[in-house]
């Protein structure tokens, strides 16, 4: 967890979430509906995770403010339905194999489509304004403008229903307590994609790279490595990880809308903000506390419901103005 | 004297309205340790940066081994075989020793022997050899920063002021390990402000003042002409031991 734990010892902002639960236990009083709001916290938690650690190592890696990030969440969204709903026969079959076999080559068309799209996007949008925020702002955020209005106008303003497949439908039930069997797969491959992000970034000379990037570019380039590059592939895969979020997300939603990845984004940079900028374990820790604390609070005070992320945000910039675990710059 | 493995002639580097080298002329001769000095501001930091490709030259050349290398990315002159240490460090703090020297090995890798012979120049780095480079003390570091360059052969060193605000006993030690560099012949570029290293290592001395080279010779020389560093650098070496 060297990642995650940026700072040596450094637990108590990793223990936020569980001292979270605790404290919501008690407020709602009921433990059957402290476990279904808690499930339904981790398992948006987890999503809003897989659409914003990309965000992050973009951000860390070359300090891109990209707001276009959204994007390729609604155009993941969308290109599974292509695949989906052509499939609708298997996904409402009532076999999990039938269910997977239309789901799995969805979620990888997906992220085929909007990691390529990435690539595009950066040659095209962002290598221009490289080094100039202001600039970074308005560009990316006119791609998100543009991308939604092409979305819009090839699918239709319209909504596009997205049923999930039947497999995935219904709720386990423990006690008296129930659990969509949706929300747990969320969790599920949330939790997958971290340990495999932790895995690379760990384990492997590229995660190595992408690490000391974060810190040091220019000193990267100094020992003889072409961060440029390392940059455009991890702007591709962070594309397709909110390509593959995006999949999630809608059929979480059980709809696609253009404007989906705008609505979305302002959590990503929320929890991006909160993690630390850079930090893909800050990250993870930022949207599971937020994703919780949408749902406690929408149960237990549902007009703050809208700005407990905002007021989250304050809270811990204020204890931590760099972030949870924020990344050392060299 | 040695011919010059790196030569700068009528190099001028700009940051942004700034003209901060204006017209310098180096040469440093292969297999030896030449000491660049000059005033804070004067553009050493600056030059160095400027062989490594991290700020552009807008006039001049750099020339490596008789290739202009002025135009070239930085890592495309570090691949070259040219090392930096800068005056930050740039450690990786959030990485291990171990991990921060592989990195610097680039795609080989880490040479049992060369290790061994780094460990003896600075044993800390064995002792704390998986801890986080962060949680090494100032002069740690610098270690780090100085063997990261040394982990695979390079043909040429830069290094910028890597005693400044390091204890004595440190200084000694890093003066021990550049000796021990001009021992196997390494070339090196070092930037330094602490006279007692620049005498204690210099072959050459080129001096800088206001972006240009205002003198350039041995550096035994210099250290035995009071009057000239007087002259140069605004104070003398007697008053430095």
């Amino acid at each position: 967890m060297r990642v995650s734990l940026d700072r040596m010892g450094d637990l108590l902002p990793a223990a936020l979430p569980v001292l979270l639960m605790l404290l919501a236990l008690p407020l709602i009083g009921s433990p059957s509906a402290w476990v279904t709001l808690t499930a339904a916290g981790l398992a948006m938690g987890m999503m809003i995770f897989i659409m914003a650690s990309g965000l992050t190592l973009i951000f860390g890696l070359m300090d891109v403010l990209n707001f276009g990030h959204g994007a390729f969440i609604s155009i993941g969204a969308y290109v599974a339905t292509l695949v989906l709903l052509p499939l609708a026969g298997w996904t409402q079959a009532d076999a999990l194999g039938w269910n997977l076999a239309a789901l799995v080559p969805a979620l990888l068309a997906a992220m085929a489509a909007t990691g390529a799209l990435g690539l595009v996007f950066e040659r095209v949008v962002v290598r221009p304004v490289y080094g100039q925020h202001l600039k970074q702002i308005l560009v990316t955020m006119g791609g998100l403008i543009v991308a939604e209005q092409l979305l819009a106008a090839l699918w239709g303003p319209n909504q596009i229903a997205l049923p999930l497949p039947a497999a995935l439908r219904g709720s386990i039930v423990l006690g008296d307590a129930a659990i969509e069997k949706y929300r747990l797969i969320a969790v599920i491959v949330g939790l997958a994609v971290f340990v495999a992000m932790l895995a690379i970034l760990n384990r492997t000379k590229l995660g190595l790279l992408i690490r000391a990037g974060v810190e040091n570019g220019e000193m990267v380039e100094a020992l003889g490595y072409r961060v440029r590059r390392l940059f455009v592939a991890v702007f591709a895969a962070g594309s397709a990880l909110a390509g593959l979020g995006g999949v999630m997300w809608a059929l979480y939603r059980e709809s696609v809308t253009a404007g989906m990845g705008l609505e979305v984004m302002i959590l990503v940079f929320i929890v991006v903000i909160v993690g630390g900028l850079g930090s893909v374990g800050g990250c993870f820790l930022g949207s599971v506390l937020v994703a919780l604390l949408a749902n406690y609070t929408g149960f237990l005070a549902p007009k703050l419901a809208l700005g407990s992320n905002i007021l989250l945000m304050v809270a811990i910039l204020m204890w931590r103005p760099q972030g949870l675990y924020p990344v050392g710059k060299g | 004297m040695a011919e010059a493995l790196l030569e700068l002639a009528g190099v001028h580097t700009h940051i942004g309205r700034y003209h901060i080298v204006q017209g310098a002329d180096i040469a440093v001769p292969a297999g030896g340790l030449t000491m660049l000095l000059g005033r804070n501001g004067a553009g050493k930091t600056t030059t160095l940066r400027t062989i490594m490709g991290l700020w552009r030259a807008s006039a001049g050349h750099v020339r490596f081994d008789g290739r202009d290398i002025a135009a070239l990315a930085t890592p495309d002159v570090a691949r070259l075989g040219i090392a930096y240490v800068p005056e930050s460090m740039g450690v990786f703090a959030s990485l291990t020793v171990k991990e921060n020297m592989v990195l610097a090995a680039r795609d080989r890798a880490l040479n049992d022997a060369r290790l061994a012979w780094i460990f003896r120049l600075f044993p800390a780095l064995e002792r704390f050899w998986l801890l986080p480079a962060g949680a090494l003390s100032g002069g740690q570091k610098q270690m780090l920063s100085i063997a990261r360059a040394l982990i695979e052969p390079r043909r040429l060193l830069l290094v910028d002021e890597p005693t400044k605000g390091l204890a004595p006993a440190i200084i000694d030690m890093l003066i021990e390990a550049f000796q021990e560099l001009k021992r196997v012949r390494t070339t090196v570029l070092l930037v330094e402000q602490n006279f007692r290293v620049a005498r204690a290592l210099g072959d050459t001395v080129a001096v800088m003042d206001d972006g240009r080279i205002v003198h350039a010779g041995a550096m035994a020389a210099l250290a035995d002409d009071e009057a000239l560093q007087q002259r140069l650098l605004g104070l003398s070496l007697a008053s430095h031991q």
